[in-house]
């Protein structure tokens, strides 16, 4: 647990120091709250503005919105198929808008004018505990997608086309949330230290592309995320053509 | 930490990050070569061949990513730093 040994004008890179609060016998990052409830906050704002006139001509948020919504309808009806994709559109939906919005404010929003004690805010994303409550929010999610829809047949996927898959089935469910996790987390704590470490030895300028690229690998990040969970939900629900 | 346990972690990460990028480049290598191809085929299928691309070599790299957690433990949270 130790700090980089440089800080920077916008923002300090401290791995593994938080802003601890203390709930009962928890000790709880701080800082993680405080971003993520300014990313949800600002979500639920454009949507509230969004969608307050609604109009036949959209313009300004509303055409924003409107052009979300197909998209992630898309992604949703194509990985989950034409029955269930509906039941299923606002949990990928919510998903994909909170990844997206915490990598890109992460990256975008000059958090060190913000002075917090101890830590620094950042991108929601960028600890390992919000990637893993997400993957495991997907588990339960492909879990419950398919135990509702098809009930204890369910577990017939498990032995499907042969009974030998069965032991790589059950190792899966556990992989599934771990790769989920750490893809997410390691590729914006990634972005995070190559631009940290590259404003350290030359700041002005030279880290630009760099975080061009941090900002397109991140949206894509969020949108594998979406994918991904729309793909497991998608397996859950499948029904094989008998 | 004992300079013994701080160097080794060093040479650890290093390793991991730098041997664990070794598969996945030659695997996104090779995907994004039948990419290629297949949009030289069939120019048309274009958007779906980006699309499937772009998703298998989030895969690929995921594995890099996995190295790099692993070096970034050693480095930051190290759990033999006693």
């Amino acid at each position: 647990m130790v700090p980089l040994p440089f800080s920077l004008p916008f923002a300090a890179l401290e791995v593994g120091q938080h802003l601890y609060w203390q709930l009962g016998g928890l000790k709880i990052h701080g800082q993680v709250f405080l971003s993520s409830w300014l990313v949800i906050g600002a979500l639920l704002a454009l949507v509230v503005a969004g969608t307050r006139k609604l109009e036949r001509d959209p313009s300004g948020a509303q055409n924003l919105l409107e052009f979300l919504w197909e998209y992630l309808r898309d992604i949703a009806r194509e990985y989950i198929g034409e029955k269930a994709y509906r039941d299923w559109l606002p949990f990928i939906g919510t998903l994909f808008l909170f990844i997206f919005v915490s990598n890109w404010g992460g990256a975008l929003v000059p958090w060190k004018l913000i002075h917090l004690p101890s830590g620094e805010l950042g991108a929601p994303t960028a600890d390992i505990n919000t990637t893993i409550a997400l993957a495991l929010l997907v588990s339960l999610a492909y879990f419950y997608a398919g135990l509702s829809r098809k009930g204890f047949r369910y577990f017939e996927y498990y032995v499907e086309p042969t009974p030998i898959m069965l032991p790589f089935k059950i190792v899966e469910d556990f992989t599934k949330p771990l790769s989920l996790s750490f893809r997410l987390f390691g590729n914006i704590l990634a972005d995070e230290l190559v631009v940290a470490v590259l404003a350290f030895l030359v700041p002005l300028i030279v880290p630009l592309p760099v975080m061009f690229l941090g900002l397109f690998t991140s949206a894509i990040q969020a949108l594998i995320f979406a994918t991904l969970a729309a793909y497991y939900i998608g397996e859950a629900v499948h029904e094989e053509a008998h | 930490m004992d300079s013994i346990t701080s160097a080794a972690s060093v040479v650890a990460a290093g390793l991991a990050v730098g041997l664990g990028s070794i598969g996945p480049g030659i695997g996104q290598g090779t995907a994004s070569g039948g990419a290629v191809e297949g949009i030289a085929r069939q120019p048309e299928a274009e958007g779906k061949i980006r699309g499937t691309l772009l998703l298998s070599l989030a895969f690929m790299e995921s594995l890099t990513i996995y190295g790099l957690v692993v070096a970034l433990v050693l480095l930051f949270a190290n759990p033999f730093a006693g």
